[in-house]
């Protein structure tokens, strides 16, 4: 039997990853390390879908409304002064805690897979609503002023701070070096996780939940576990953003944004998380290039995109390679040596 | 029916189990009890109720009234896992498999839940073996022929490890060499654990040994020997004389 599990070629881009990560705002102007942050963080966001989606066959919109809810998590905490990084490890549990209450809702009332995209992008458009209605200054969170549509502004930035210790400020480099690496470790965990038995389960649950039951496990709770998680770190992302920006506002709730998340994956492939990340950065680059020539078909392009990928490229560009190069020591490999 | 400790000798029973699917009712008032140890095969025409029954027992199905009881625990309305977990195993008429994984991780996962990591390996080593799968052990069931992935399908069963498999049609599409394998596979199983085996195929039913009970219209019409059964005027009417129509 092939062995299966992470390959060495797997160990080799994880280490590359982390060079680049470490090396980059030594070599780019500084400008572009900001640029790049954000990308990463977009990065980070498409990861998070690609648990849930990936994994478990799991489609949510909402994961916008998780990256939105860790952003305002993150504002309102920090901007009442508490530790920034307190703030952002609240924020990852905010994200938790609402894909955990809707998971919740939709897995042990059996809703079906459609109607968990439906009900995940209703939440997240009626978030957007109340968010956008909160223009009025009597709006307020302690010192955090939601801002209606303007949003939150002068959130603090991210900073190293611990009880007893001077706060250590990141910097853009830093930033950005604390982002590259936190994207590194969901990957590398997600990719373990893959392997690992309760990732088995969660594919077979992607393929045929009925057969996975019909064997005893219960597939509730394993879906709510993920989906959880999933909804974990796009809060994490959400969070970051918040910090990168120094402000957050309900336009991180809009349709645009929580189609983005779904079109990154789709484009990039389902379920090695690479792919994801691979999603995002193209995407995201297509994007700003359709920006900068100054055309007004940003959607549009997009939008031709999606449906191009749905109808000739429906695993999406990195699972695709793979095949075509026939580098795939990952498929069809036994759970064994997991 | 009781033995001297106390317990039933029946492993399953269902007492005046009932569906209705929109006024047509696909089981009507259905009373059958299976021994320990016993292989059944279950048989009748097209919507006789028979696959609504085998859903009913593993949790797929709820039935619009009635008992079920399986080895003393009552079971309607428990959900599928949980009753997986008491020991039914169930292979669907309809092959249901985990199409893009691989045949080791069908028999590997299946036994994972009760083995835990080591027994599993085991128990898929062995099961590839007796199943004669080895070959195609890291293949993925999707490129599988029909025969092999029906024995994918009763091979997840018997990883399961249950006091009761219950096998619709597990013999369907297969060439007679692979029908013949199948039945002594049958049997070996009934060695160690109960079977309900729906089919159509005579000779394989003959080939397995076991009472034959006869639905017809939600209903149990007759139980007992393959011989006897279709030796039975009522039998060959609403069961072969359709057949015979079809020449």
């Amino acid at each position: 039997m092939a062995p299966a599990g992470l390959s060495r070629a797997e160990f080799a881009i994880w280490l590359a990853a982390v060079v680049a990560v470490v090396g980059l705002p030594l070599l780019l102007p500084i400008f572009s390390v900001v640029q790049l942050t954000v990308f990463l963080i977009f990065c980070l966001l498409a990861v998070s879908l690609d648990l849930a989606w990936g994994l478990a066959g799991l489609l949510s919109f909402g994961h916008a409304a998780f990256f939105g809810v860790g952003g305002y998590a993150y504002g309102i905490l920090a901007l009442n002064g508490l530790a920034t990084p307190a703030a952002l490890l609240a924020g990852g549990i905010a994200g938790a805690l609402l894909a955990g209450i809707l998971g919740y809702v939709a897995f042990y009332g059996r809703v079906s897979t459609i109607f968990l995209a439906v009900m995940t992008l209703t939440v997240t458009l009626i978030l957007l609503q109340v968010m956008g209605s909160t223009a009025d200054p009597s709006y307020r969170i302690g010192a955090a002023v939601l801002g209606g549509y303007n949003g939150m502004t002068n959130i603090p930035s991210l900073a190293l701070a611990a009880p007893f210790l001077p706060t250590i400020e990141l910097g853009p480099a830093g930033f950005f070096r604390l982002v590259g690496g936190l994207l590194i470790v969901v990957v590398a965990l997600g990719r373990l996780l893959t392997f690992a038995p309760f990732g088995r389960i969660l594919a077979t649950i992607r393929e045929n939940e009925q057969r996975t039951e019909l064997l005893g496990y219960d597939v509730r709770w394993r879906k709510l576990a993920i989906f959880a998680a999933s909804g974990g770190v796009a809060g994490l992302a959400g969070g970051l953003f918040a910090s990168w920006g120094s402000f957050v506002n309900p336009e991180v709730f809009s349709l645009g944004q929580s189609a983005q998340v779904v079109i990154w994956v789709l484009v990039g492939g389902r379920g090695l998380l690479y792919g994801a990340v691979v999603g995002a950065l193209l995407v995201q680059a297509l994007t700003q290039y359709l920006g900068a020539i100054g055309t007004a078909y940003t959607a549009f392009v997009l939008g031709l995109l999606m449906v191009a990928f749905v109808l000739a490229l429906r695993e999406g560009l990195v699972p695709t390679l793979l095949r075509l190069s026939r580098f795939l020591p990952w498929r069809n490999a036994p759970a064994r040596s997991c | 029916m009781l033995n001297p400790d106390g317990a039933t000798s029946w492993l399953l029973e269902t007492r005046a189990l009932s569906r209705e699917f929109g006024g047509v009712h696909a089981l009507d008032g259905v009373n059958f009890r299976l021994r320990r140890g016993e292989l059944r095969c279950l048989i009748g025409p097209n919507g006789a109720g028979k696959s609504t029954f085998f859903k009913i027992l593993s949790g797929q199905l709820q039935p619009s009234s009635g008992e079920v009881v399986f080895n003393g625990n009552a079971i309607v309305g428990l959900p599928p896992h949980r009753i997986a977990r008491l020991g039914i195993g169930i292979k669907n008429q309809v092959p249901s498999l985990w199409d893009g994984l691989s045949v080791y991780e069908h028999f590997w996962l299946a036994a994972y839940r009760h083995t835990g990591r080591r027994g599993a390996t085991a128990r898929t080593d062995l099961l590839l073996q007796q199943l004669g799968l080895s070959a195609q052990a890291s293949r993925s069931v999707g490129t599988l022929s029909h025969g092999e992935r029906q024995w994918v399908e009763i091979g997840m069963v018997m990883a399961q490890e249950p006091l009761l498999l219950l096998l619709d049609e597990p013999a369907a599409g297969m060439t007679e060499e692979e029908v013949e394998r199948t039945a002594a596979l049958l049997r070996a199983i009934n060695t160690e654990a109960s079977l309900i085996v729906v089919e159509h195929d005579m000779q394989f039913i003959r080939m397995l040994e076991g009472l034959v009970t006869v639905f017809y219209q939600g209903r149990v019409l007759i139980e007992d020997t393959i011989d006897a059964v279709l030796a039975d005027a009522k039998v060959r009417e609403v069961y072969l004389g359709t057949a015979d129509s079809h020449g």
